[in-house]
């Protein structure tokens, strides 16, 4: 008999807990000093112990009373994306690019200033802005290329980089003589086969997304996207990648590479440093992992895109945006983060890393991909999902490989005029909107 | 009440004298239980029936997973996915599921008989056969990765015996299906096979020794005693391994992510959300694939009602 009323207690509050444990308390700290608890998302699961937590504490020394808290996310585009549905996902977190359009950013980013502005002072600005004004800061970012193995090249002896699809075709042949398998797709990874759309805008220069979005057949000789999965194509069909793609691993290609057991893979200038680390790991020295850029020159000599890595942003609804952007300053600014990745400095100022030396070298031009036309940011993505192709993801390059490797129907020509089509078709649909 | 068991007249006087108390005390025994229902019942709710209902509901739209508007669409989902016949052909890849999946039932039959007799080592090899089932699936996916990989584990087992260059079991697209349904038999066998073992064991000894004594041999214990018994689990079984191979995910989505004609249904449905963005399209396959296993369930139970199993 007395167990009922404490028992409907306990009941009723378990409830109430279970309700109320979304919501917490407090005033928010929009324009005050930088004080209390910030809450930051990363994808970076391998530096949270370690690097990120001695920059927090350099930033609470900076700025006594407060505290950085990270939680590291390691799906952190599929987590972060359904965190955005909730109005709980960190007070600093990285835009997760691949599922937010653009024009969704003033839905969950606190803007921080307009394009123009910070332009002056960073590089990137413009894949992080939305209407002309920046709701992200680049973390670092990188040049596209392809990163090989000096030993194995030089023994093979190709010593200056290719200019052409057809001489670097040849110089994969003469790598596979030496017994190094020449190229390595990371296909069951997968998303190292999704980066090398990076080098979109080599040959089209800086306007490609707006001149693909106009276009019915990206897929055509000359075009971008043609050299890039064209090129993927004839490395796989011509025998010169691993043999069985599917029981690939990116932790172990590193290895490889260094090793010289694989001699490249087509990456951002980010792999580098940590190539250099695995070669070291190896017994072997840094210098043995060389970095080149894609074989497309032209008259003006060889391109790399860079592009920016991911964005920081600001919640719109963090109670301590003060803090935030205190913390999204230093660390853009101060921390050195970009400069330990050997990657390129979101800092205008700060000079070009060493991982680029080969490219200072060789005289390459570096193109930064413009802004979308606005109004028109989503629309690349908007016929990509229609048309199921992800040009940003993994999965139509994985069917590629599989017909270039024998594995299934078709061929080249079949393959390039089925994506034509369906991008054809998918912009017709997204146009009716 | 339950505990109130035993001679109905002796309860009754014992409660007697406090029969007018006794009233209070029902009726609020009446909200008792709900009370401890709601924590679990809330949790179902919340968990599964919400998110289904919702389903049903994004099915009719073309969201695309953020957007705060939703555009309804109708049926217009429904006819795409019965319309696109690339949608439908990875059903396809099921049958090499299915195929494993009654393997899996002989086979979890097979050893469940045996191991029901009395049979050297016995313990050990109940084990054996039901360890895999508690391994986490990520963990095996990993683990047959390596298994599976030129010169890997089973390369190295096949060259021993003299099999050389056997293919790339997961490379090769006529084998790739085999070997992740094999993976698949390997892990799941342990659980039909214990649902066997338990429903064999609970057949009384006496009916052996009747047989016994009739003269009937092994195989006639297992056709008119074991399988008799044990019909029920075996329908029940046989339900959950449909439903299993036509929504077959982790194995090839772990391994394989789907790549190189191993995609099935689930992982369509999967990438059709979160990578295509469509959300609305992506819950009308799911809605159709619970329909099918739903048709499916009722045809089975018409074909084998198990109401036969009161006869005894």
């Amino acid at each position: 008999m007395t167990i009922r009323p404490s028992l409907g207690v306990a009941a009723t509050a378990a409830i109430a807990a279970l309700l109320l444990s979304g919501c917490a308390g407090g005033a928010a700290n929009d324009d005050g000093e930088p004080a209390g608890t910030i809450t930051v998302l990363t994808n970076r699961t391998d530096l949270v112990d370690t690097t990120f937590k001695d920059y927090a504490a350099e930033f609470t020394k900076k700025y006594p009373g407060t505290e950085v808290k990270f939680e590291a996310l390691t799906d952190y585009e599929g987590d972060a994306k359904i965190r955005l549905n909730s109005r709980d996902y960190g007070d600093v977190l990285l835009i997760p690019s691949s599922n937010v359009t653009k024009d969704k950013y003033a839905d969950y980013f606190e803007p921080m200033g307009s394009t123009e502005e910070l332009s002056k002072k960073y590089r990137f600005t413009n894949e992080g802005s939305f209407d002309g004004t920046a709701y992200g800061v680049s973390t670092f970012g990188s040049a596209m290329g392809y990163v090989f193995n000096k030993d194995v090249w030089t023994k093979a002896g190709i010593t200056t980089p290719p200019a052409t699809e057809e001489e670097y075709l040849d110089a994969l042949e003469k790598v596979k003589a030496t017994g190094s398998i020449p190229y390595y797709t990371n296909y069951k990874d997968g998303w190292p086969l999704a980066t090398i759309e990076g080098n979109l805008g080599t040959v089209q220069g800086d306007t490609v997304r707006t001149q693909m979005i106009d276009d019915d057949a990206p897929w055509t000789e000359g075009n971008d996207q043609y050299n890039i999965d064209g090129l993927l194509f004839d490395t796989v069909s011509a025998g010169l990648s691993e043999p069985d793609p599917t029981t690939t691993n990116w932790e172990e290609s590193k290895n490889l590479l260094a090793s010289g057991e694989v001699s490249s893979m087509v990456l951002g200038s980010w792999a580098v440093s940590q190539m250099q680390d695995a070669a070291e790991a190896a017994g072997e020295s840094r210098d043995v992992i060389g970095f080149w850029p894609m074989p497309w020159k032209t008259d003006t000599g060889f391109t790399s895109v860079t592009a920016s890595d991911k964005f920081l942003a600001i919640s719109k609804y963090s109670k301590n945006k003060a803090t935030a952007k205190a913390w999204v300053d230093w660390f853009t600014n101060e921390s050195g983060y970009a400069a330990s990745q050997g990657a390129i400095s979101p800092v205008v100022s700060d000079p070009a890393p060493d991982t680029l030396k080969d490219f200072q070298e060789l005289g390459v031009n570096y193109i930064e991909l413009a802004a979308d036309p606005v109004g028109k940011e989503a629309v690349i993505n908007d016929i990509a999902n229609e048309a199921e192709i992800d040009l940003f993801g993994n999965t139509y390059r994985q069917k590629l490989i599989d017909v270039a490797r024998g594995a299934a129907d078709g061929d080249k020509e079949s393959v390039f005029a089925d994506l034509n089509d369906r991008w054809a078709a998918a912009r017709a649909t997204v146009d009716a909107k | 009440m339950s505990t109130l068991k035993g001679d109905p007249a002796l309860t009754a006087r014992a409660l007697a004298p406090i029969s007018s108390r006794r009233r209070n005390r029902l009726t609020g025994s009446g909200t008792t239980p709900w009370l401890f229902l709601i924590i679990p019942l809330a949790f179902l709710i919340v968990l599964t029936y919400i998110p289904v209902g919702n389903m049903f509901w994004y099915s009719l739209t073309s969201w695309d997973g953020l957007d705060p508007d939703m555009e309804f669409v109708g049926l217009g989902n429904f006819v795409r996915i019965f319309t696109q016949p690339e949608i439908f052909q990875v059903f396809f890849v099921s049958l090499y599921y299915l195929a494993g999946a009654i393997a899996q039932l002989v086979l979890a039959l097979y050893f469940a008989t045996l191991l029901s007799f009395k049979t050297r080592f016995r313990n050990l090899f109940k084990g054996v056969i039901f360890f895999p089932y508690l391994i986490n699936g990520v963990a095996i996916g990993l683990v047959f990765l390596y298994f599976f990989r030129p010169g890997g584990t089973l390369d190295a087992l096949l060259a021993a015996v003299g099999i050389h260059d056997p293919g790339q079991w997961l490379g090769d697209p006529s084998l790739v299906n085999i070997s992740l349904a094999g993976t698949s038999v390997w892990r799941y066998m342990g659980l039909n096979f214990v649902l066997f073992l338990g429903a064999i064991q609970s057949v009384p000894a006496e009916q052996y020794e009747a047989a016994d004594l009739d003269g009937a041999n092994s195989w006639h214990k297992f056709r008119f005693i074991i399988l008799p018994s044990i019909r029920r689990i075996l329908g029940l079984s046989f339900i959950l391994a449909i439903a299993g191979a036509l929504s077959a995910f982790e194995m090839p989505y772990i391994m394989t992510g789907g790549a190189n004609g191993s995609e099935t249904f689930v992982i369509q449905t999967v990438n059709t959300a979160f990578k295509f963005s469509k959300v609305g399209l992506a819950s009308a396959m799911a809605v159709v694939l619970l329909i099918i296993v739903l048709v499916i369930t009722a045809v089975q139970r018409r074909v084998f009602p198990d109401e036969r199993g009161e006869e005894s």
